[in-house]
């Protein structure tokens, strides 16, 4: 056995060297491909994979820990930091666990609930087109990674223009939203979607879908089956890309996703060319709730929070002219609020996958315990079993297939 | 006098409550008759202590040596074929116990259950990786954030913090900023214990300010050239607005600073 030292670090080669069978190769994390942080330890035959075993934690923050120590306002820009390709769905996967704790779910108005299944979808298709570019790019399609990068950008300038962030939205808050829509946002919102729709076609789909060099790339690797894809906790893309047709969009209906009309694109193939048409075919569904929203917006009262002075405060206006709202305002950020005791498990359909808070409070303004459900977690989990047997040279496809987002796994 | 902070639980705390403050409960609302979850709990059978809903989801407390034949029984007979997450909480300053829980998903009925058991603090538990791969990660991470111990588990090892980390971080015994472990860590690990005393807990944090760096900090109001020495003081800079080639007819009515606040 080696003794590494300071000078002479930990060679793991050894096992080859010994055996003349099986390579130990490092993947990661520094590698471009790697999505962040994802340290992989290979066991290689030749060029198959016997034996992958993802480290993870390079970028572990302690956000849970952080959790416990923030009160329930001040946690949530801190959400921004796990899925940073999408931030608002995770601000809003946390506020709407917290308005279920609180009960005041059906208390935030409609226009609030309008606006933020706007942005959600909006975020939607930017982590969709970021996935395909940074997908494309890891397979070798650079053009494609500019194109989607483009796209993307209008979509980033919408969110500025509504948030004022660009990546760290923080656009949802507890009860409501913060602000209304801009002046000609809608006209703006209207002229991307039908600019990312039409792109799509002819451009993305035109590109990839029957491109010899993607579809060898793509067909057929990284195949996960529809039981494995339960059994190791997959969610969205990468276990509707499995034949199972479940979205919790449509099962278990949060926000106005049960007003409006979109279909579930399922696919059968279960590898990744699947998951990557999957992709597609969801952009071009949030496109189309993004239109059925617009005019549902038109016909919405301008009230923004959600009224329960218990926990939420109240408008500006109210703060500055009413003594009672001011105190009231004024208790609430400097102690918090103080939900009831419980806990609550509340699960969303991310970009990513299954995006869940568990919160259990104590009657504290500071959360007892915050479990953050990611699926990125889960989808690196899954790399143990998808990567065995396959080829050194299809490791990168299939953890761009994935989607996973280091923020999210490490916490 | 110092003032009394319980060392049990590190976390922060309200800084005020009112004294006859009581915290409401989310109902615990009981398991209605006919309902899918009344099935459920009527083939959990002797594995369920106290069953009830909580904001839609079914909540069963199991006694925590069963945990296995009990979740097996969930997912073979009631259909739950997604263990969506579990993890634990840390109960140790009230009870002395960990409370785990399993949060499992039904597709076809989209119904959500949770499982949930208490564990002494050097108890283990069964783990269930068998049923669900899922809990290959997830395990993993209770051992790393907890330190509970999971029998069976395939690869029990520390997951998101360096397999030579000591202590527990999701503890609440477990300080936000880190333990003396923890703030060390780089220091003993690249340099050696011995190099502490040298490198000083001013060069260890990144964070930290010193006052009398005048070449890696500016001074807002006290500008000084790069490097000068500041140590017996500095004089603060005259306040000088720009002149700008319009004639300010009123100058008076200006608001500008005479000297700063």
């Amino acid at each position: 056995m080696q003794q590494p030292n300071k000078l002479e670090p930990f060679f793991e080669n050894i096992n080859f060297e010994r055996d003349d069978n099986t390579m130990v190769i490092n993947f990661g994390p520094q590698h471009p491909s790697a999505h962040g942080q994802l340290r992989l330890i290979l066991e290689l035959d030749g060029e198959q994979v016997v034996k992958a075993h993802p480290d993870i934690g390079y970028l572990h923050r302690g956000i849970e820990k952080m959790a416990e120590n923030m009160i329930y306002n001040e946690f949530l820009p801190t959400t921004d930091r796990l899925d940073y390709i999408a931030s608002t769905s995770n601000n809003y996967a946390f506020a709407l666990a917290v308005e279920r704790l609180l009960g005041i779910e059906e208390k935030v108005p409609r226009r609030a609930k309008v606006i933020r299944t706007m942005l959600l979808e909006v975020n939607r298709i930017i982590s969709h087109l970021f996935f395909l570019a940074t997908h494309a790019l890891d397979v070798g399609a650079m053009s494609v990674f500019l194109y989607a990068f483009r796209e993307r950008e209008y979509g980033m300038d919408l969110m500025e223009d509504y948030c004022g962030a660009r990546l760290t939205h923080s656009a949802v808050r507890i009860g409501g939203v913060p602000l209304d829509l801009p002046k000609g946002w809608i006209d703006n919102l209207l002229a991307w979607c039908d600019k990312v729709e039409k792109e799509v076609e002819i451009t993305y789909e035109a590109l990839l879908n029957e491109n010899r060099i993607w579809r060898m790339r793509l067909e057929d690797v990284g195949i996960i089956s529809a039981e494995d894809a339960l059994n190791w906790g997959c969610t969205g893309p990468m276990i509707r890309g499995s034949g199972i047709k479940y979205d919790i969009r449509k099962e278990e209906p949060y926000e106005l996703y049960d007003e409006l009309d979109f279909d579930i694109p399922v696919s059968d193939r279960c590898d990744s060319y699947g998951r990557y048409r999957i992709y597609m075919e969801e952009i071009k569904q949030s496109i189309r709730i993004l239109r059925q929203l617009v005019p549902m917006y038109k016909q919405t009262e301008p009230q923004l929070m959600a009224h329960a002075p218990q926990y939420i405060s109240a408008p500006k206006e109210e703060i500055m002219t009413q003594n009672y709202s001011l105190m009231q305002h004024f208790v609430l950020v400097t102690q918090g609020m103080r939900p009831p005791k419980g806990e609550v498990y509340v699960p969303t359909e991310s970009p990513k996958g299954e995006l869940g808070f568990y919160i259990k409070s104590e009657g504290e303004p500071y959360a007892y315990r915050l479990k953050c459900r990611a699926p990125s977690f889960f989808h690196t989990g899954v790399l143990q079993k998808m990567l065995v047997g396959t080829y050194i040279a299809d490791v990168v496809t299939i953890i761009g297939s994935t989607n996973i987002v280091f923020g999210e796994v490490d916490r | 006098m110092r003032k009394y902070t319980p060392k049990d639980n590190v976390q922060k705390k309200s800084y005020y409550t009112d004294r006859f403050w009581v915290a409401p409960r989310i109902p615990r609302e009981a398991v209605e008759e006919g309902t899918h979850f009344a099935k459920v709990v009527a083939k959990m059978g002797e594995f369920v202590k106290e069953a009830y809903v909580e904001r839609g989801q079914l909540v069963i407390h199991i006694d925590a040596k069963e945990n296995f034949n009990a979740i097996k029984r969930l997912k073979e007979e009631c259909g739950y074929a997604q263990c969506s997450e579990q993890s634990a909480v840390d109960y140790l300053a009230q009870d002395g116990e960990f409370e785990l829980f399993y949060q499992f998903l039904n597709l076809n009925e989209a119904k959500r259950v949770r499982i949930v058991c208490r564990i002494k603090e050097n108890e283990s538990i069964e783990s269930i990786e068998p049923l669900f791969k899922s809990a290959n990660f997830a395990e993993r991470e209770i051992y790393d954030m907890f330190g509970i111990k999971i029998n069976n588990h395939s690869y029990m090892k520390r997951i998101l913090m360096p397999d030579d980390w000591e202590g527990y971080p999701l503890r609440k015994t477990y300080p936000l900023q880190g333990d003396e472990f923890a703030q060390w860590y780089e220091v003993d690990k690249i340099f050696g214990k011995e190099y502490r005393e040298v490198i000083g807990p001013e060069n260890r944090d990144p964070a930290r300010i010193d006052r009398y760096d005048t070449k890696r900090f500016s001074r807002v109001g006290y500008e000084v050239p790069f490097g000068a020495d500041i140590s017996e003081g500095e004089t603060p800079t005259p306040i000088e607005y720009s002149e700008t080639l319009l004639v300010d007819y009123n100058k008076d009515a200006g608001k500008q600073l005479n000297e700063r606040k």
